[in-house]
């Protein structure tokens, strides 16, 4: 189904290029982006870190909704999709046409796999995103569940009320909503990793192995030497 | 028959066929006259007997603060600012709307999506977009459309504490001068919520009839709506 109206329309016309990384708590998904960053800029080339969730203005809207527990599925995937307009318009888009790598840790499918996990309509979500310009390439960072809550549980004990899914009632107990939450999520992110097209990494594998081969999936895809120049003397 | 409807696939988790009550639009331009009209339109229901509850924009617990304080600033984001109007109204359909139709209120909705579609259409949102992105909405059961054109409107909004930024446009590039940037922006906003008046079956109303016999005519054509079995939802106004 391709309506005018519905995410995948807006391509980057600009010099820059968008590289973003998706994946359940736990993949190891943020590791590899900073390792990326790291090397990215030890090479010569302008980055910029866009981070899900992060616009100041809407943010003192969303952190009050979260600790009042105000937020339906409906106005959660709203409130996000708010946000994240704005980065996109003050962030993105301008890092894009600087000629920057901009490098996000989740984009859209994010809210794809979390709002639908949420009873949000999967059609409804994906035309509220068609704003989003689509990135150069986005890798999902595939794991099994156990591995992900393993690591996240085993480091973390203190979940929060929405990431625990708790909103939905799936489990009165938090670390076993959580669970259920996740999975529901993981399962939504297995539909859209062949609707999207998202390159998958085996999330399994070494740190250091899953980082040569995330460097070489991205090194075709850089722009020519162009934004080296101006920093490789600074 | 009870039971309401939305535009699309609905609110999430939320049931919309035990709901019982009515919902009921007033739409219509900044300093039309909506205040003064829904407020004796409510005297007139509670009178016969109806429980009656109101929401207007920027009336949500979750969002209308960041709004506020957003529009003071100017520094959110066109397509942004249509997303956090669009969250507003969505805490307002669920906290306020449909608990009260549940209840069997009246609602009587001062704008309602028409409004805010209008609004993101004429700073450039696509039409087609913005509808779907608003199509959980409910169908009300009726859209009083309080029609004036730009000439007549001046006046009253002038009497009314003057030309406010944002109901001017003035976010848009359409001049420094505050005037000129109200006509032409409530031009055009007038005209998007006319072009949604016959898309959505509004019962329109020249708001430039006298008040009271404005008032009368609204209050009759409700008293009607209530008392009339209510119609399916998929044969109500579009």
């Amino acid at each position: 189904m391709t309506h005018v109206e519905t995410y995948g329309q807006i391509r980057n016309g600009h010099p820059g290029r968008l590289f973003i990384v998706e994946g359940i708590d736990g993949s190891g998904k943020s590791t590899q982006l900073t390792l990326l960053a790291q090397w990215l800029r030890s090479q010569g080339h302008l980055v910029v870190f866009s981070e899900w969730n992060s616009s100041p203005i809407v943010r003192a809207t969303t952190a009050r909704g979260k600790k009042r527990r105000l937020l339906t599925p409906l106005t959660f995937s709203l409130i996000h999709a708010t946000d994240f307009s704005d980065r996109v318009e003050r962030d993105i888009v301008p890092a894009l046409k600087a000629g920057a790598i901009v490098l996000a840790d989740r984009y859209v499918y994010t809210a794809f796999a979390r709002d639908v996990a949420r009873g949000c309509d999967r059609g409804w979500v994906r035309s509220l995103y068609r704003f989003a310009t689509v990135p150069t390439m986005a890798i999902y960072f595939r794991v099994p569940l156990e591995t992900a809550l393993h690591r996240i549980l085993s480091g973390r004990p203190r979940l929060k009320w929405y990431e625990a899914g708790m909103d939905l009632n799936l489990h009165p107990e938090v670390t076993e909503s959580y669970k259920l939450f996740q999975a529901r999520i993981q399962a939504e992110y297995e539909r859209i990793v062949p609707e999207f097209g998202l390159e998958v990494m085996d999330a399994t594998r070494p740190v250091e192995v899953q980082q040569r081969l995330l460097r070489q999936m991205v090194t075709p895809l850089l722009a020519p030497a162009s934004s080296r120049s101006q920093e490789v003397h600074s | 028959m009870s039971g309401f409807d939305s535009y699309g696939e609905g609110v999430p988790g939320v049931a919309l066929d035990d709901l019982s009550g009515w919902l009921i639009v007033v739409e219509g331009t900044d300093g039309v006259g909506r205040t003064t009209h829904i407020g004796r339109l409510r005297a007139h229901l509670e009178k016969l007997g109806y429980a009656v509850a109101e929401t207007g924009l920027l009336r949500s617990d979750l969002a209308s603060r960041g709004i506020h304080r957003a529009k003071m600033g100017n520094t959110l984001g066109s397509n942004a600012f249509n997303l956090f109007y669009a969250t507003d109204f969505a805490d307002r359909l669920q906290q306020q709307i449909v608990p009260a139709l549940r209840s069997g209120f009246v609602m009587l909705t001062d704008r309602y999506v028409y409004s805010l579609i209008a609004r993101a259409i004429v700073r450039g949102a696509d039409s087609d977009w913005i509808k779907k992105v608003y199509s959980f909405a409910l169908r009300p059961d009726a859209v009083f459309y309080l029609r004036i054109d730009v000439k007549p409107l001046v006046p009253r909004v002038l009497a009314d504490g003057g030309f406010d930024y944002w109901e001017s446009g003035m976010d848009l590039p359409m001049g420094e001068d505050l005037y000129e940037s109200f006509i032409e922006y409530q031009r055009r906003l007038i005209a998007e919520l006319d072009t949604l008046a016959r898309e959505y079956s509004f019962q329109t109303i020249d708001a430039t009839r006298p008040v009271d016999e404005l008032s009368e005519d609204l209050c009759e054509r409700v008293t009607q709506l209530l008392t009339k079995p209510r119609p399916a939802p998929a044969l109500r106004p579009a």
